[in-house]
């Protein structure tokens, strides 16, 4: 059957063509430089660096649980074209990072190169564990609490090397980097006078959170956490849990249960009314309420609402209505 | 060289410190100007030590991550036993170029020694079976399968992916293949034995499957349990364009398949699947894909099978919340033609539903329609109820109630159940 053998390879041969003349990447203005980060908050921190010589565009979204996000394929698009990847790091994208970092077939952005900049590199990690891990401790982070943002030291950090990167890649506009990234450390140290001023009367304050996403802001502003709503990190509670997270609330006092916006909010809510302790939902990440526009908007927000909540806590007693809180 | 430093600054201050203090004591009347120099120097002091320090985890944090993005499970730690993890550079042997200061012990127990091993992956999968099934029995209770992955990145430009499955039929090397993600021309390469791009299911292993089974499709067209999976090369394409994801895998594999098997292995085998994938909103998308396989079977291999598929998958997954209520709706059709049965046709189809209805249960649903390939008029139909509850992450508990009826008149009511369990660092499954 040569004949089909002739057919079929010239078929082959017409598909490779097509394929070959098709472009692999969009043409795309060389003016900026085009950053995917993983989360809004590093999306956020990149716009300060980058102004307006940069496009970004993030991945999971602020209202999302960053640790489940899906692989999907319009984000390798995203990837396709990137000059430089920004990722929180510590095993926080562990689950979905890397597929999309293979598909992409983008060599700029491979770990290692030179558009990678895993941020955790240069920030204060906490909870970093010191004895070897397993998982019966829950889905435990091995490299320390990836939450590291809720820290505004290392949101500065943060924008400090996102702007070394940045100048790395585009010299031309190194002072433009350098000088907003200045100029956001200025704007933040003025915020942080401000949100110590806020939270002032309040350090020391136990706190009870859903999940230890607050570590790094709690460390920072003096609050103390004193327990968790889930049992192990990743484990929904269980009632044996919940019954000695009461007491111990009962015992410390608590009168505050700070929840991440897309945990469910029955058992907290179960755990207020016995121990007359008020539900807070705080969003860990920009654009997780639609105040949070930006990184120091994402403190402002916080720590306003932690400040009010606090204040109703106090004044009111042990009997509260937790509705208000329900809608952020 | 980046500690040496502020190790060197650290000595600094300390000097300084010490002459300063001597200071202290030659002049007590200008005591106040000593106290702020002093505290100063304390304050400078403070901050080489914390710049060292975060230098010092900066350090420990790249080293791990520079393992390929998969740093181990546990953290550095000082070697267990007492064996030396370096010996000292023989007399003489240092300098001109020769070696120096302390050489390396190959061999020891040292974490540093592992860091560069893969990521290993133990996944178990028991299955349980209760009823009549006299066409396609299933052993009452079964160890179906451990399997096992190594997987880490290979140099700069490539990295390898090895999977083990030991049964009760033996060790089986399910795939091993090495996967270039850098190619110039947006080309993702892999090389090694791998499952076919043909359609969705063929590409999963078991323990991926919202099933505890395999739909009667896979079983009657595409080769079963095994199904295409063959040693060759496979090239995937995206095709960019303003509409969707667009993506285009071309493979080639020898006939070493269950599905496509001639004698000496001689003849080639050819998959091809184009994959179209939009976002419909944000919490919601579809899949769709076609994909075709031809190639060489029969006890003299000259005998052609070829396949043509179709596969739809809906995804819903609301984002604003963990718990949240997900649904997987996927179907595949499938359409045969095989030679050596005088061009038999055969079709098949299967529909089914994941749905998940509180954090750690899914609920599920599956219609199976399937011709027999070879067996022309021969139709097996069947139908599956799903229950999966996922104590965490890593481990799946799985009850199926699936009735079949067979061409042979008989039809089979059985349950199943699934355990599911998994450790080690198994790398995140494709979308």
């Amino acid at each position: 059957m040569p004949s089909d053998r002739v057919r079929r390879a010239t078929a082959g041969v017409l598909a490779a063509s097509c394929l070959a003349l098709w472009p692999a990447v969009r043409p795309a203005a060389q003016s900026t430089v085009r950053v995917v980060a993983t989360t809004e908050d590093l999306a956020a921190l990149a716009r300060e660096a980058g102004g307006d010589r940069i496009e970004v565009e993030a991945i999971a979204r602020g209202y999302q649980d960053p640790h489940f996000v899906e692989p999907k394929p319009s984000f390798v698009l995203r990837l396709l074209n990137a000059q430089l990847l920004l990722v929180v790091g510590r095993d926080l994208e562990a689950g979905w990072l890397p597929s999309l970092v293979q598909q992409s077939r983008n060599r700029r952005i491979q770990p290692g190169a030179e558009g990678y900049l895993d941020a955790s590199l240069t920030a204060r990690i906490i909870e970093v564990p010191a004895a070897p891990v397993t998982r019966a401790m829950g889905d435990v982070h091995a490299l320390g609490n990836p939450h590291y943002w809720l820290d505004p030291a290392n949101g500065r950090s943060t924008v400090r090397a996102i702007a070394s990167r940045l100048s790395e890649l585009r010299p031309k506009d190194a002072a433009y980097f350098t000088q907003r990234a200045a100029d956001f450390e200025r704007r933040l140290a003025a915020a942080e006078q401000r949100w110590d001023a806020t939270i002032a009367p309040y350090k020391g304050l136990e706190i009870v959170t859903y999940h230890r996403s607050w570590s790094s802001f709690a460390q920072r502003f003096g609050l103390d956490v004193v327990g968790y709503v889930e049992p192990k990190p990743g484990i929904p509670p269980s009632p044996a849990h919940t019954r000695d997270l009461i007491q111990l609330m009962v015992q410390h006092q608590v009168r505050l249960v700070i929840v991440e916006p897309y945990f469910d909010l029955r058992t907290p809510n179960a755990i207020a009314r016995e121990t007359g302790a008020s539900v807070l939902v705080l969003p860990p990440s920009v654009g997780g309420v639609k105040e949070a526009t930006d990184y120091i908007r994402l403190f402002d927000y916080n720590i306003a609402a932690l400040t009010a909540a606090i204040t109703r806590a106090g004044g009111h007693g042990h009997d509260h209505d937790h509705d208000h809180d329900r809608r952020h | 060289m980046t500690m040496s430093m502020p190790l060197f600054r650290l000595v600094v201050v300390g000097i300084v410190l010490g002459g300063r203090a001597s200071m202290l004591f030659a002049q007590p009347t200008d005591a106040q100007a000593v106290r702020a120099e002093f505290d100063q120097l304390r304050a400078e002091f403070d901050e080489v030590r914390r710049a060292y320090g975060d230098r010092l985890s900066a350090l420990e944090a790249r080293l791990l991550v520079l393992e390929g993005g998969t740093p181990p499970a546990v953290p550095l730690s000082p070697p267990p036993t007492d064996v030396p993890a370096a010996a000292p550079v023989p007399s003489g042997a240092a300098g001109a170029g020769g070696p120096q200061g302390a050489l390396p012990v190959y061999g020891n127990v040292n974490a540093l020694s592992k860091i560069f091993n893969p990521d290993l992956a133990v996944i178990g999968n028991f299955v349980g079976a209760a009823g009549k099934n006299s066409v396609n029995p299933s052993p009452a209770l079964e160890m179906r399968e451990a399997e096992t992955s190594l997987q880490a990145i290979v140099d700069p430009y490539a990295r390898a992916d090895f999977f083990f499955a030991f049964g009760p039929e033996g060790a089986d090397f399910e795939e091993g293949y090495i996967t270039f993600p850098t190619l110039p021309g947006g080309l993702l390469a892999k090389v090694g034995k791998m499952r076919g791009a043909f359609g969705k299911t063929n590409l999963l292993h078991p323990h991926a499957l919202p099933w505890t089974d395999r739909p009667l499709v896979t079983e009657n067209l595409l080769g079963g349990e095994e199904g295409l999976a063959a040693s060759g090369f496979s090239v995937a394409r995206l095709l960019p364009n303003r509409w969707m994801f667009l993506e285009l895998t071309g493979e080639v594999f020898g006939s070493d398949s269950a599905l496509f098997n001639s004698p000496g292995q001689r003849e080639l085998s050819y998959v091809g699947h184009l994959r179209g994938y939009q976002d419909v909103s944000e919490s919601s998308n579809l899949d769709l894909g076609t994909s075709f396989a031809f190639g060489h079977n029969g006890s003299d291999g000259s005998s052609v099978t070829q396949l043509i598929g179709v596969d739809a998958t809906f995804r819903y997954r609301p984002l604003r919340r963990t718990t949240g209520r997900r649904l997987l709706a996927r179907t595949e059709l499938m359409w045969s033609r095989r030679s050596e049965a005088g061009d038999a046709t055969a079709f098949g189809v299967y529909a089914s539903a994941d749905y998940q209805f509180a954090r750690r249960w899914f609920a599920g649903l599956r219609y199976d329609y399937a011709e027999r390939a070879v067996e022309t008029q021969t139709l097996d139909t069947g139908m599956s109820w799903l229950v999966t509850f996922w104590p965490s992450e890593f481990s799946q508990v799985r009850g199926q109630y699936r009735r079949t009826r067979y061409a042979e008149a008989e039809t089979a009511h059985e349950v199943l159940f699934q355990f599911l369990f998994s450790i080690g660092a198994h790398g995140a499954h494709a979308f």
